[in-house]
């Protein structure tokens, strides 16, 4: 499959960067990883007349811990989270969703920007931010602001960003105490689309009860979904296992699935439930001191 | 749009157009056709090459991305007339049956070894998700990385 013919950039800067993505507006496509870009045009299924390859603007990658602040630069590729040991340590969470985007070999190029920016609901980091209340940081040609991830998707492969802002950094709050995450996909085979996945990430009280909790669903609406009914009724309280319960049939609720080859519409709610309830109690494990 | 490359440690210079896919340039200018085009679709892995070191699907990378990078191809294992240990258990595990995941296999084998010497099943299977072996002869393939493992200690 051969992509439609385009004019390639390769800008040096970002200021190079977003003066070009300004200029040439929506006839433009940025590119990164190229994990899902290039599958697109190779179908056709995007043919932009200009393509801008961001990979050689400095800076925009590795993985840096602050007081506040996990920063991933943008260009990160998947398996470059996969292989930090800070990640791993610390950040349960990214770590399992880092482990089962795509393949090893995608992973390779992959990026964490670009799964973001892409904002396919069916992609894994959407409901992994979601679940940790993350920022992204987008660059345009006036200067940088941050984007609640909350606000961030506004529909299928759509977000905040303008045509001539570039996602530059993902900022995720640094891990509390007594907190944990996990990411439970359901796939049919390694590579595939998730049937659906649920991010999970809890922070308990000196006492044990809940003191911040985030559930994101993966694939099962068109865009990736905050389940926030289900956060609340967990908040405040001890997850035990009829909260968990609770918390879980609310995010099933939450679910706006579609019926395609992976499974009814009924078959996949109920599966966000199952999925939830393990997510939650693997999450909560961690929070406690378990692996 | 001209490039510059390195491959198999031999520099290359071509004038390509930007749509040119990286599997088909490694194919069809430099004629290395060790490299196999499979799905097509990012799936399989048949199409594996190495691109700074690290394993990647070249029918999902524009030529032009390449640029001023160095490339590994199946053709780059054998040296002075000599198989890799790779392909050398590849070949006494019977680690191929049609041989067409082969290029793919050794490449991402190869990749993994360098990074992981004393690897776990686990850790293999885990590492050749990427490329799909129709004749589903994975066990073999296995035990063909294992053996290369051993050789290389």
């Amino acid at each position: 499959m051969i992509p439609a013919a385009f004019e390639y950039h390769a800008p040096t800067s970002l200021a190079e960067a977003t003066a070009l993505l300004a200029r040439l507006g929506e006839d433009a496509k940025v590119l990164s990883g190229g994990q899902s870009l290039i599958p697109l045009m190779k179908l056709r299924l995007a043919s932009p007349p200009h393509v801008v390859d961001i990979n050689g603007i400095p800076g925009l990658t590795g993985i840096s811990e602050t007081d506040d602040v996990l920063r991933i630069g943008a260009l990160t590729r998947e398996s470059d989270l996969e292989e930090s040991a800070l990640v791993r340590q610390r950040y349960p969470l990214l770590y399992e969703t880092s482990r089962v985007i795509a393949d090893p070999l995608v992973r390779n190029l992959a990026t964490v920007g670009g799964n973001l920016a892409h904002a396919d609901p069916a992609n894994d980091h959407p409901a992994t931010m979601l679940a940790l209340d993350a920022e992204v940081v987008a660059a345009g040609p006036r200067g940088q602001r941050r984007i609640p991830i909350g606000s961030f998707f506004t529909g299928p492969f759509a977000t905040a960003l303008a045509p001539d802002e570039i996602l530059v950094e993902v900022r995720v709050p640094v891990a509390r105490p007594r907190s944990g995450g996990a990411y439970v996909k359901l796939e049919r085979k390694v590579g595939d689309f998730a049937t659906a996945a649920v991010a999970a990430q809890l922070a308990l009280s000196p006492g044990g009860a809940v003191e911040q909790v985030g559930i994101g669903l993966t694939n099962v609406g068109l865009t990736p979904i905050k389940a926030t009914a289900a956060e609340a009724s967990l908040r405040g309280r001890r997850a035990d296992d009829a909260a968990i319960r609770e918390a879980a049939r609310l995010a099933a609720g939450a679910a706006e699935p579609v019926e395609d080859l992976r499974g009814s519409v009924e078959y996949k709610r109920d599966l966000v439930r199952v999925l939830t309830t393990r997510a939650l109690r693997r999450a909560l494990a961690r929070a406690q001191g378990g692996q | 749009m001209r490039v510059q490359l390195t491959v198999n440690g031999e520099k290359h210079e071509a004038d390509v157009e930007p749509r040119l896919l990286l599997v088909h340039f490694v194919r069809e200018v430099l004629r290395l056709t060790g490299t196999h085009i499979g799905c097509d679709t990012t799936h399989c892995g048949a199409c594996t090459v190495l691109m700074d070191g690290r394993p990647v699907k070249s029918c999902t990378v524009f030529t032009v991305q390449a640029s001023g990078k160095s490339l590994m191809t199946v053709e780059g294992l054998e040296q002075d007339g000599t198989l890799h240990p790779l392909q050398e258990s590849f070949m006494s595990e019977h680690g191929l049956q049609c041989g067409y995941c082969t290029p793919g296999m050794l490449m991402t084998g190869y990749a993994f070894l360098q990074k992981n010497p004393k690897p776990t099943e686990d850790d293999i299977r885990w590492a050749i998700s990427g490329n799909l072996c129709r004749c589903t002869g994975y066990v073999n393939i296995v035990k063909a990385v294992q053996r290369a493992a051993a050789t290389l200690q």
